[in-house]
C-alpha cells in the first residue's frame, strides 16, 4: 500500500502536465489557423517571420 | 475573383463596387495599444482563401517599415497586424495597411466589430472547462475502478478523498456555465435543462463528501464529473457550431457605408463618420458610391441601383430634386445631396425597426431540448422527492431515502438528452456547410423542419439580380463597338453587354454617360450612341415587351440591338418543383412591378404571388400567412426583405445578399442554384428525425435505469456504466446523419471559384 503515496501523485502529476499542455496550446494560438497550417507548410521562405 | 494572382486588381476593381476604406481615425480607435508605441490591429479579409494569399498579405504588410509583425489566419479570415506608430503621425496613415492589402491582392479589408471578439472569449473558456473536467473525470475513474474492484476500507477512503479534491475544482471551473444558466432561468421564472443538472452535480458532490467524511462505501464523485464533462461537450459543440457560422456571415463584406464625404459651405471636402452626418449638410456621392442616409439631389444627375432597396431589378434616372434612400448606389453619375436625415432615421434604420418589432414570433419559438426540459424536469425532481418520501416513510431510515433520490437524480440526469441536440445539430450543420449552406443556430434547423410553405423574394433571390443578355443583333465590328462603350459604364445593362463579349475592343477617347439615357462617343466616322431606343434613335418607341432592350446607334441609325433579362438562378425552376413535390406551397413576394413579377412567377411554375410590396407589405403578407396556422420559410436578400425574413418562421439568404439580410436570415447559402433550398429543408427535416430518436432512446434508456435506481440498487458503478452507455449510444444514432446525408447528396454544378474555403472545411468532432 505505501507504493500508492508515490504512485497516485505521479499519476495525477502526469495527467496534470497533458491538462497543461493543452492549456497552453490553447492559449498559444495552436488551434487558431488549422486551415493556415495547412497551407504555410508548403512555403519555401527561409526567413522566420517576426 | 480568380484568386490572389497580380494583375486581376483591375477586373476585381470594376466587379467589386468600390467600397469605402475604413477612416484613419476608425483604424486608430480599433487598434489595442501594445505599449511602446506598437500597436495592434485586427482586420478582417473575407477574400483570403489560400496560401498564396497567406504570403501576398503578409509580405505587401511586412514590406511598409513600421509593421513588425503581420500574420493572417486563414480559418478566421483575418489578418493580425502590430506596427510601431511613428513619432510624426505623418509617417504612417494606418489606411495604408487597408490599401497593402488591396493592391497585393485586390481583396477588401474590414474592421472586427465588438461583438465579433466576445464569441471567441466564450468559446476558449468552454474549450478549456472541458480539458479541466475531462483531466478531472479520467482521474476520478481510475481511482473508482479500484474502489469498485474492492480496495480496503481505508484505501477506500483514501480515494474518495483524493476524488474530491480533484473534483472540487472541476466543478467550481467546468459547472459555471450551467449554475448561471440555470440561476438566470430561475430568476425568469422557468426551468430548463440547466436545473435538474446544476441540482445533480451540487447534490451528489454534497452527498458524496458527506459518505466520504464518514467512511462510507458509496461516493459519487466519478458520476458528477463525468456527468459534467459529458454536458460541456454538448454545450461545446453547441457554441462553436453557432461560432463558426456567426464568424463566416459577418466577415463577408459590409455594405452599409461607413462614412460620407460633406462638403462645407466654403467648398471643403471632409470624410465624416456617417452617425455625424446631420440633417442639412452637403454630401458628394462619386458614381458606385452607395448613398449613406436620406436625401435630396442638389445637382448631378445619375442612375440609382435600388434592388437592394425596392427589389426593383432596373435602375432608376435621378436628378436634382429627387429624393434618394440610403443604402440605393449611384451608378453613372456623381451627385450632391442634401440630407434630410441622419443616419439614424434614415430608411436603413426604419428597416432595423422593423426587424425588431418583427423579431416577435421567432422570439417565442422554444429550442426542442428546453421544450423537453419543461416537462422532464418537473418529472424528475417529483419523481426523486416522492422516492426521498416513500423510503423515508416505510423504510424510516432517512438518510438511506436521501441517498436513494439522489441516485435517481443522477440517473435521471438528462446527460444523453444534453448531449443528443448538439451533436445532432452540429453534424447537420457540418453536412450543410459543405454544401455551402450555413446555419446560424441550432434552432433554426429545429424550426426549418416545421415548415409547410416557402416564400420567395425575386430580384436577387430567384433571379440573380443583374441582367444577362438573351438575344444580340448586328455585326461582330457592332457588338465590338458595342462592348467597348459598355466597358465604360457601371450600368448593369452595360455591364451585361460588356461581360457577354469575349475578344479585343475598339479603344475609344471619350464617352460620356448621359444619366437615365446612355453613353454616347464622338469618331471619326461619326455618333454613336448605346442606349435606350429613344435614346439611341431619337423619336423612336421601344418596341420591345419584356426584358431590357439597348440599340447601339451611328448617327441616329440603329446598327446593332441587344436584349437583357434579369436570369433565373440556375436550377431554379428544378428546385422549386422539389419544394412543390414534397407538399410545400410556394409563393412569390416582390417589390417589383406585376408585370415582371407575374412572368417570372409563370416561368418557374409558381402560382401565387404578389408584386409592388413595400418592406412593411412583406412582413404583413407574411404575418397574415402565420396567421393562418402556417409555417412560413421566408427566402430573401434585399434590405427591403430584412424585416420580412426576421417576421417568418425561419429565412434564408443568398451570400449576395445585403448585409443586415444576412444578418437576419437564418441560413446563408453560397452557391448560385437554389437547390440549397430543398436541400437544407431535407437535411433538418433528418436532423429533427433524428432528435427525436435520441429522445426516444434517452427516455427508453430511463425507463430502465429509473426503476432500478428507485428500487435502491444504483450503485455509483451502475450509474457510471448507464450514463456513459446511453451518451455512446445516442452520439453514434447522431453520426448516422453524416451517412445518410452522404447518400443524398444533391449533385452540385462545378464547385463555384468565389466560395470561400471554409465553407468545406469540417466541423471538428471535438
Amino acid at each position: 500500500m505505501n507504493m500508492l503515496i508515490y504512485l497516485i501523485p505521479v499519476a495525477l502529476l502526469l495527467g496534470g502536465l497533458g491538462l497543461g499542455a493543452f492549456l497552453w496550446s490553447l492559449r498559444n494560438g495552436q488551434y487558431d489557423d488549422l486551415d493556415g497550417a495547412a497551407w504555410r507548410v508548403l512555403e519555401d521562405e527561409d526567413q522566420p517571420r517576426g | 475573383m480568380s484568386c490572389c494572382a497580380p494583375g486581376t486588381e483591375g477586373s476585381l476593381d470594376m466587379a467589386g463596387a468600390t467600397l469605402a476604406l475604413p477612416s484613419a481615425e476608425e483604424l486608430m480607435l480599433a487598434s489595442r495599444d501594445l505599449g511602446d508605441g506598437l500597436y495592434q490591429l485586427d482586420l478582417s479579409v473575407p477574400g483570403v482563401h489560400c496560401g498564396t494569399c497567406i504570403s501576398a498579405v503578409e509580405q505587401a504588410l511586412m514590406a511598409l517599415s513600421p509593421v513588425s509583425k503581420a500574420r493572417v489566419n486563414l480559418s478566421t479570415r483575418r489578418v493580425s497586424i502590430v506596427w510601431q506608430v511613428p513619432q510624426d503621425e505623418t509617417a504612417m496613415d494606418p489606411v495604408d495597411l487597408v490599401r497593402a492589402i488591396k493592391r497585393a491582392t485586390g481583396y477588401d479589408a474590414h474592421l472586427l466589430s465588438a461583438a465579433e471578439e466576445a464569441g471567441d472569449v466564450m468559446k476558449a473558456q468552454l474549450i478549456r472547462g472541458v480539458a479541466v473536467t475531462g483531466f478531472a473525470a479520467a482521474n476520478i475513474m481510475l481511482l473508482s475502478v479500484s474502489v469498485w474492484s474492492g480496495a480496503e476500507a481505508s484505501t477506500r477512503d483514501l480515494f474518495h478523498w483524493i476524488s474530491a479534491m480533484i473534483a472540487a475544482p472541476a466543478l467550481v471551473y467546468g459547472g459555471r456555465f450551467f449554475y448561471r444558466s440555470a440561476y438566470a432561468a430561475l430568476k425568469r421564472g422557468h426551468t430548463n435543462m440547466d436545473v435538474p443538472i446544476a441540482l445533480a452535480i451540487t447534490l451528489s458532490y454534497a452527498v458524496s463528501l458527506w459518505e466520504t467524511l464518514h467512511h462510507g462505501e458509496h461516493a459519487w464523485f466519478d458520476a458528477t464529473v463525468s456527468l459534467l464533462f459529458f454536458l460541456l461537450i454538448g454545450r461545446t459543440l453547441d457554441h462553436i457550431m453557432r461560432d463558426r457560422a456567426r464568424s463566416a456571415i459577418t466577415g463577408l463584406a459590409r455594405i452599409s457605408p461607413r462614412g460620407a464625404m460633406v462638403v462645407a459651405a466654403d467648398g471643403s471636402r471632409e470624410y465624416r463618420p456617417v452617425e455625424e452626418v446631420m440633417p442639412g449638410d452637403h454630401i458628394a456621392i462619386a458614381a458606385g458610391d452607395r448613398v449613406p442616409v436620406d436625401g435630396l439631389v442638389i445637382e448631378g444627375e445619375s442612375d440609382l441601383d435600388l434592388s437592394i432597396v425596392s427589389g426593383e431589378s432596373a435602375p432608376v434616372a435621378v436628378g436634382p430634386g429627387a429624393a434618394v434612400q440610403a443604402g440605393t448606389v449611384s451608378l453613372t453619375g456623381s451627385l450632391l445631396l442634401q440630407a434630410t436625415a441622419t443616419a439614424r432615421q434614415s430608411f436603413l434604420s426604419e428597416i432595423i425597426a422593423l426587424m425588431e418589432a418583427a423579431e416577435g414570433g421567432r422570439a417565442q419559438y422554444r429550442r426542442i431540448a428546453d421544450r423537453a426540459a419543461q416537462i422532464y424536469s418537473p418529472a424528475v425532481h417529483l419523481l426523486a422527492f416522492l422516492t426521498f418520501l416513500g423510503w423515508g416513510l416505510f423504510g424510516g431510515d432517512w438518510k438511506q431515502a436521501m441517498l436513494i433520490a439522489i441516485a435517481v437524480l443522477i440517473i435521471t440526469c438528462p446527460c444523453a438528452l444534453g448531449l443528443a441536440v448538439p451533436v445532432v445539430q452540429v453534424v447537420a450543420a457540418g453536412r450543410l456547410f459543405q454544401n455551402g449552406v450555413m446555419v446560424k443556430d441550432g434552432s433554426a434547423m429545429e424550426r426549418l423542419a416545421e415548415i409547410d410553405t416557402v416564400v420567395f423574394d425575386k430580384t436577387g433571390t430567384l433571379t440573380l439580380g443583374r441582367p444577362q443578355l438573351i438575344d444580340t443583333v448586328g455585326t461582330p465590328t457592332n457588338i465590338a463597338m458595342a462592348a467597348a462603350m459598355a466597358s465604360r459604364s457601371r450600368h448593369p445593362l452595360s455591364q451585361a453587354i460588356y461581360n457577354a463579349f469575349a475578344g479585343p475592343v475598339p479603344i475609344l477617347g471619350t464617352v460620356t454617360e448621359l444619366a437615365g439615357e446612355g453613353l454616347s462617343c464622338d469618331r471619326p466616322e461619326g455618333r454613336y450612341r448605346l442606349g435606350s431606343r429613344a435614346f439611341a434613335c431619337s423619336g423612336t418607341v421601344s418596341t420591345s415587351d419584356g426584358g431590357s432592350e439597348v440599340v447601339l446607334s451611328l448617327d441616329g441609325l440603329e446598327i446593332a440591338r441587344f436584349l437583357a433579362e434579369d436570369r433565373p438562378r440556375p436550377d431554379a425552376e428544378a428546385a422549386i418543383a422539389t419544394l412543390q413535390q414534397g407538399g410545400f406551397e410556394t409563393q412569390v413576394l416582390s417589390g417589383d412591378r406585376r408585370p415582371v413579377v407575374a412572368a417570372m412567377a409563370a416561368r418557374l411554375g409558381i402560382d401565387a404571388f404578389e408584386a409592388e410590396l413595400s418592406p412593411g407589405g412583406k412582413t404583413q403578407a407574411i404575418a397574415a400567412l402565420q396567421g393562418d396556422g402556417r409555417r412560413v420559410l421566408m427566402v430573401g436578400d434585399g434590405i427591403n426583405d430584412a424585416p420580412a425574413l426576421s417576421a417568418a418562421h425561419v429565412s434564408m439568404a443568398p451570400a449576395t445578399a445585403a448585409d443586415i439580410g444576412r444578418q437576419a436570415a437564418d441560413f446563408v447559402f453560397m452557391h448560385d442554384t437554389l437547390e440549397a433550398v430543398p436541400m437544407a429543408i431535407r437535411i433538418s427535416a433528418k436532423a429533427g428525425r433524428l432528435i427525436r430518436e435520441n429522445f426516444a432512446l434517452a427516455i427508453g434508456y430511463n425507463i430502465i435505469a429509473v426503476p432500478i435506481a428507485i428500487a435502491g440498487y444504483a450503485t455509483p458503478l451502475i450509474a457510471a456504466i448507464a450514463m456513459s452507455t446511453s451518451s455512446l449510444i445516442v452520439v453514434a444514432n447522431s453520426l448516422r446523419l453524416n451517412h445518410a446525408a452522404r447518400q443524398a447528396k444533391v449533385s452540385l454544378p462545378e464547385p463555384d471559384r468565389r466560395r470561400p474555403a471554409a465553407l468545406t472545411a469540417k466541423v471538428s468532432p471535438a
